[in-house]
């Protein structure tokens, strides 16, 4: 009985190639965009996710664009519970032309690379740029993107700090997964320090942000409370969260849109869902005849519903399988062009996951319908409908 | 011969469009005989389809009831009726009714997939009754592939191969040329004379009543007495 429902359901959609062929197209662009957008929201999430929850970040309550004194750090290394203590400043400074952004800190070198051990730097180049005053580090893919070596000058003109710095790029880093951001770009804080030194005497000796490293990332909200009890009432009241609520944080400003990419991912299911109902609601009304047939024939009426379940489940997993087939190779020409915004655009797993369970939902509801309808056609009515 | 096998006692069947209630058949009372090759005639809506429906057990009555084989199936629910259908009757559409993505074999396979038969069983059985309507050689074709004649020789095979007590047949030429319309009629004279089966026919055309072996007239609603066919003896061998 399954094998005639099958037969019956792969073969029903051949007798409206044109009808099927634009549904199942219909269903390949809706998952395929279902799966873009979905990549999407997930590679905006993706820095968040590749957050270690044994980091904690330390900022100035008031704003991101506030300081703190770099004498904090022997304090919050006290504190119960921290193991390691970095810190870095925002550098904001132009690579020839505005539109070449990339993000740069200006880092404490040892230190920094201690605590995010997933920039992985082959040692001689890492030798060399601690050597450097000047030195710099790039990111694999930032360095494709501009085809620096190391050894390149990169000339950067500083807008929070202004002048020309003349960075020698002495190593490239690579991502330990495949999620880490390739696209960073640090510099010696020493070597920044001095020349605020320079420019603003007495702005010298302030930490943009402090990275904290734990002990237990069980303990991330005890050690927080305890770093900004600490510096309660000072100058400078800190605000400690784990990295990946600080990423968020970044997130949130355009959480919106996220939001909004979202639910147009959805609303394209539920497009894709109307279409297809008009698309079983008009093939099943063609057939009341044949489910009027079987039902005569002895047949029970839950035959007439599967063949219409079939055959909706049919087309939907078609159509799904091309758009999922097509989203990973679509997903990487898209990564690639967005390659400095994203660091990684890759299909998660659950996206796909979401594909199939979308393209079954639409081919269910889509037959709900006609499906009753095949199921209740009363017989003599039904035969009557052929003539 | 004389023991009836189809009973229909005091059967009325009315339907309703909108408030209005229609009757189509009253007090319909008469036995069919088992090995009857009975021809109802009548003019187009006088409720032929409608009686014949009831007997195959496609509809229920309003009163009376129909006792075919000792069960009497106005008694039945839906899926008792549904299995007694597959069991006992065998269709013939005037529209053929076949499944257009089935073959021919297919879909004289059809009615065999409600039954315990074997793949290997259901294949021999359904190509036995192909054999017997003539289309062996059709057995891999669908429907859209196939003439008006064939597609009712197709039907035909299917309504036999499940060796039904009954086959009910409405308007089986009414669809069909000449030479078509006297393939399926001699077909059917051949399973009632050979096989023994009791074939309860609906038609308009006297031609196709002819091919009976007795004739009763619908009009109006009610039935006239049964004619015997007195050329039948001899019009045969077709
Ligand atoms: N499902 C139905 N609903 C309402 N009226 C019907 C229905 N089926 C048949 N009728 C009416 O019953 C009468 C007899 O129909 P039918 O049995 O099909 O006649 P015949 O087969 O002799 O042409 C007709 O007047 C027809 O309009
Ligand atoms: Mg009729």
């Amino acid at each position: 009985m399954l094998t005639l429902i099958l037969r019956i359901a792969l073969r029903n959609p051949w007798r409206h190639k044109l009808r099927s062929s634009l549904t199942v197209a219909g269903i390949v662009v809706a998952i395929l965009s279902f799966g873009l957008l979905s990549t999407v929201v997930t590679a905006w999430y993706a820095g968040a996710d590749a957050a270690s929850d044994k980091r904690l970040v330390v900022r100035n309550s008031i704003s991101m664009t506030f300081s703190m004194p770099l004498a904090y750090a022997e304090r919050v290394r006290a504190v119960e519970g921290v193991n390691d203590i970095t810190w870095s400043n925002w550098f904001g400074g132009v690579y020839i032309d505005q539109r070449n952004f990339f993000p740069q800190f200006a880092v404490d070198a040892p230190s920094y690379f201690r605590l995010y051990p997933e920039f992985v730097i082959p040692p001689d180049q890492y030798l060399e740029f601690l050597r450097d005053r000047r030195g710099a580090v790039a990111g694999h893919k930032l360095a494709q993107r501009f085809g620096w070596k190391v050894g390149d000058v990169i000339p950067l003109k500083g807008t929070i700090f202004p002048g020309d710095y003349q960075l020698v790029l002495r190593a490239i880093y690579s991502g330990a997964r495949s999620s880490t951001d390739e696209n960073q770009f640090m510099l010696h804080w020493d070597f920044l320090n001095e020349r605020i030194k320079q420019i603003y005497p007495g702005a010298e000796n302030q930490a943009g942000i402090y990275i904290v490293g734990i002990r237990d990332g069980r303990e991330a909200a005890a050690v927080s409370q305890r770093i900004d009890t600490l510096f309660h009432n000072s100058i400078a009241e800190t605000l400690t969260e784990t990295e990946k609520a600080f990423q968020l944080s970044f997130v949130a400003m355009t959480g919106t849109i996220v939001q909004a990419i979202q639910i147009v991912s959805w609303v394209i299911i539920v497009i894709i869902m109307a279409v297809m109902a008009n698309t079983m609601a008009m093939a099943s009304r063609e057939r009341t005849a044949e489910y009027a047939t079987l039902k005569a024939l002895g047949f029970r009426p839950w035959v007439g519903a599967a063949l219409v379940y079939a055959e909706s489940l049919t087309l939907a997993l078609v159509g799904a399988a091309i758009g999922i087939w097509a989203t990973g190779p679509a997903a990487h020409a898209i990564g690639t062009q967005l390659d400095n915004i994203f660091p990684t655009f890759q299909v998660a797993a659950q996206t796909v996951r979401l594909q199939w369970l979308a393209a079954i939902v639409v081919a269910c509801v889509a037959a709900a319908f006609p499906a009753r309808r095949a199921m209740q056609v009363k017989i003599i009515e039904g035969l009557r409908s052929l003539a | 011969m004389s023991t009836p096998l189809i009973c229909i006692e005091h059967v009325s069947k009315s339907y309703r469009r909108g408030r209005e209630e229609v009757p189509v058949l009253y007090d319909i009372h008469f036995d069919i005989a088992q090995g009857e090759y009975l021809a109802l005639m009548g003019p187009s809506g006088s409720g032929k389809s409608t009686l014949l429906n009831l007997i195959a057990g496609l509809d229920q009555p309003n009163a009376g009831s129909i006792i075919i084989d000792q069960v009497d199936i106005s008694q039945l629910g839906d899926a008792a009726l549904a299995d007694w259908r597959a069991a006992n009757i065998g269709f013939i559409f005037q529209f053929y009714n076949l499944m257009p993505v089935l073959t021919a074999l297919e879909n004289v396979e059809l009615p065999l997939q409600l039954t315990h038969l074997s793949r290997r069983e259901r294949r021999e059985r359904a190509l036995a009754a192909l054999a017997l309507v003539n289309l062996s050689d059709r057995v891999k074709h669908y429907p859209a592939e196939l003439s008006g004649g064939q597609l009712q020789r197709v039907a035909i095979a299917r309504a036999i191969v499940s060796d039904p007590t009954v086959i009910v047949a409405d308007e089986p030429t009414g669809d069909l040329d000449r030479k078509s319309g006297e393939e399926v009629l001699s077909l059917l004279d051949r399973l009632n004379r050979e096989l023994g089966k009791t074939i309860v026919m609906v038609t308009h055309d006297q031609h196709a009543a002819n091919a009976a072996r007795a004739v009763r007239h619908l009009e109006k609603g009610e039935l006239s007495g049964l004619v015997e066919n007195r050329t039948w003896n001899t019009a045969t061998n077709v």
